[in-house]
């Protein structure tokens, strides 16, 4: 099995916030050692990694990334969501269940959980499904699902609009513990609209996706949470008025996290530019303003997580007027560039970004992963974050290549993945040992 | 000024009224009042374009914009194609990009588009290699019309600097608005809109506009009184509870114009719903200049293609 020694790194725990050189010692798949401070000598038969000059860190938690896989092989498979994953970092993804079929049956569940096994390089959960088809109507299994591996529980990108399936959804997940991850979006106030609401939209002749349609769902269901008590996820917040719902609600004592989309977090709806399709969205880009509140909550720990929101769509449903493309950007390979823009312009330390990459989704979704320590599953990143290049979505190894990074300038780069103690990505061979 | 000592139109494609300088509006304006006089003469036609194929491409079925790029094509020599392309085709999407291909590969020099879709002339605009006129985009821009509104408002009141200009109407699904009010605060005009808030887009007091809820303080001291089509589907309820309320408050009729200027000219980009935005007895008065802007059409379209004439590919 692997023996590793990265020696010499400039070591991040997020889990703790320990930020130090060290080395750390990966065997049979785990972290069977971490050592902070000057370098080891290497223990006989190791494979000794010099990491001078580079972080390491626990690979990246992605709590919401759909792949095609089943119907849709087309734009992704797991195999190649799980080699986007790997180049960008990324070593634990959650699957969103808007497949086809849905993940709503604990059958799709172990086929999802069969197919990654066979083909993944990293580490893949299922989401379930809230409701039957995601038909917002009647509830899945959650007790099955559970038990066949689903870590949580989402219609994807539709929201459960009716209020008593989402009282009756939340009442009967609190007995079993399960964690609800709903996607905000009230398809009424969304209507026609296919951007942010407001003067961009209005000069662009675009219909409007008002900041209402996220934050009447965030207010209704953490009433509701209040009611039943359940543990709640907010999948994705995008503006203002959602951060300071959220942060009440936690100060109220509330069991509610939430994360944002990376695209959220580092663009806004004036880079929809042209009608560049690769940038609409659910949610919606949105005001600058709400950018920087969202960045804001983040660094103060109200909002929890970053996803990628990695959604691949191809030439077929891009190509099209703004109007009727398809939602959806991938971004498992950016996410991790993109969030250190964030680091680079000051606001946020390396460590707080990556505990909000990697500590914090694991601890809510009850992995082991997310920290560095021995016992620790050897799911680890080695980046510089600091090497600068331009993107080039050819370059991308996600099916679909529809990147809002496209030809952007990012600063920061993944060198090593390693997924259970196995290189999944070397960058320093130039690709991927299987 | 001879046309040769013009100096060229600095654009391959006209897109919208957003981009263009003041110089280039007045620039097509001069062109459209030489189109005028080309027009009126018993020989109407001009050799600018022999020889030279224009497509008009519609995605929408627009009778008289059509056949206004028709005419003037056809003035200006070139061979002209008409090409409806019927909304209920399988995919619309598909159909733009793989129609603009198609097109593309028969060597057309202008296309002139309209599309129910925002930016999707921008979008064809980037996949062909002929120049494209926009003729409508969804909500987004329809410049020949802020032209063709703007060269009749420069022929009746001799400036536009200045004028309080009032667009009323369904300002929120309208691009023949935002095209003019680009146009008009880029020659200096004051523009209000009008209409009940659920048909104003959001953001609007940042368009530099003032926008009225009430029309008839929006037409107090108006010069030019500008109203708008409301489509039938918004009219029952989802926008408007029904036209007899939308005419009570936002239809045009003699008593609410006597509130503009005495002088006030009353314009409609037509074709109009007469007992639903505006009176008959308006629509046919002295006022009106709704005529004269079919005639102005044409006039600036010739204009139009007469600009982006020295664009066209010769090789």
């Amino acid at each position: 099995m692997s023996f590793f020694v990265l020696r010499n790194a400039r070591l991040i725990d997020p889990a703790s916030g320990r930020d130090d050189r060290g080395s750390a010692i990966v065997r049979n798949g785990g972290i069977a050692d971490i050592a902070w401070g000057a370098p080891l000598p290497a223990p006989e038969g190791a494979t000794v990694i010099d990491c001078a000059g580079l972080v390491l860190a626990p690979g990246l938690v992605d709590m919401r990334a759909f792949t095609g896989e089943p119907g849709a092989e087309h734009r992704e498979t797991l195999k190649s969501a799980s080699e986007a994953a790997a180049a960008g970092g990324v070593t634990t993804l959650v699957c969103m269940p808007d497949t086809n079929p849905a993940i709503d049956d604990p059958a799709i569940v172990d086929f999802v959980l069969r197919r990654a096994r066979d083909t993944a390089l990293v580490n893949v959960h299922p989401a379930a499904a809230i409701t039957k088809g995601l038909a917002g109507r009647e509830m899945t299994e959650f007790g099955l699902l559970r038990e066949a591996g689903a870590v949580a529980f989402t219609d994807g990108v539709r929201s459960v609009t009716n209020a008593q399936v989402m009282r009756r959804a939340l009442t009967y997940a609190r007995d079993f513990g399960v964690l609800l991850m709903p996607h905000l979006e009230d398809p009424d106030l969304v209507g026609d609209g296919v951007m942010n609401e407001g003067e961009v939209a209005s000069r662009l002749g675009l219909a409007g996706i008002p900041r209402e349609a996220e934050t009447v769902m965030l207010e209704r269901d953490i009433r509701l949470v209040r009611l039943t008590g359940a543990r709640y996820h907010a999948a994705v917040i995008s503006c203002a008025d959602s951060v300071a719902i959220v942060r009440r609600a936690k100060a109220d004592g509330l069991p509610i996290t939430c994360g944002a989309s990376i695209n959220n977090l580092a663009l806004n709806e004036n880079d929809i530019g042209d009608y560049r399709t690769f940038l609409k969205l659910s949610p919606p880009l949105r005001h600058e303003d709400d950018r920087q509140a969202v960045i804001e909550a983040l660094a103060d720990g109200t909002i929890d997580v970053i996803v990628s929101d990695h959604n691949p769509q191809d030439v077929e449903t891009k190509r099209l007027p703004f109007a009727e493309a398809a939602d959806g950007a991938v971004g498992l390979e950016t996410l991790l560039p993109a969030a250190l823009r964030l680091v680079h312009d000051g606001r946020l330390t390396l460590a707080r970004l990556l505990q909000a990459l990697s500590a914090r989704p694991a601890e809510i979704l009850g992995l082991a992963a997310g920290r560095l320590a021995p016992g620790a599953p050897a799911d680890l990143v080695l980046l510089d974050p600091d090497e600068p290049y331009v993107l080039d979505k050819q370059d991308l190894r996600s099916r679909s290549k529809n990147s809002p990074f496209d030809e952007a300038r990012l600063q920061g780069r993944v060198i090593l993945t390693l997924a259970g103690g196995r290189i999944v990505y070397d960058r320093r061979r130039e690709g991927m040992a299987a | 000024m001879t046309a040769s000592a013009r100096p060229t139109f600095p654009h391959r494609h006209l897109l919208g009224i957003e981009g263009l300088s003041p110089f280039d509006i007045e620039a097509l304006l001069d062109l459209s009042d030489e189109a005028v006089e080309v027009s009126r003469q018993i020989e109407k036609k001009k050799a600018t374009l022999r020889g030279r194929t224009q497509i008009n491409l519609f995605f929408e079925p627009s009778t008289r914009t059509q056949s206004s790029f028709e005419i003037a094509g056809k003035r200006l020599g070139a061979d002209v194609m008409n090409m409806s392309v019927s909304s209920s085709s399988v995919k619309k999407g598909e159909t733009l990009i793989d129609t603009a291909a198609t097109l593309n590969a028969m060597r057309p020099d202008i296309i002139i588009v309209r599309h129910h879709s925002a930016g999707a002339v921008h979008l064809l605009a980037r996949k062909v290699g002929c120049s494209i006129v926009n003729a409508g985009d969804g909500a987004h821009e329809h410049p020949t019309q802020a032209l063709l509104d703007a060269l009749t408002i420069r022929r009746r009141k001799g400036r536009i600097q200045g004028l309080v200009v009032a667009i009323c109407g369904d300002i929120l699904h309208s691009r023949v608005a935002r095209s003019n009010i680009i146009l008009l605060q880029a020659l200096g005009a004051r523009v209000r809109v009008i209409a009940p808030t659920t048909l104003l887009p959001a953001g609007i007091e940042r368009f530099g506009v003032e926008a009225f809820t009430d029309m008839r303080k929006g037409l107090a001291g108006a010069d030019i009184v500008m109203m708008l089509r409301l489509q039938r589907e918004r009219m029952n309820g989802s926008f408007v509870p029904s036209t007899k309320e939308y005419f009570r408050y936002f239809g045009l009729d003699q008593e609410k114009l006597a509130l503009a200027k005495p002088d006030a000219l009353v314009m409609h980009p037509g074709p109009m719903n007469r007992g639903v935005e505006i009176s008959s007895e308006v629509a046919d008065g002295a006022q009106s200049l709704i005529q004269e802007q079919v005639e102005m059409g044409v006039a600036v379209r010739m204009a139009v293609l007469e600009a982006l004439a020295s664009h066209l590919r010769n090789e």
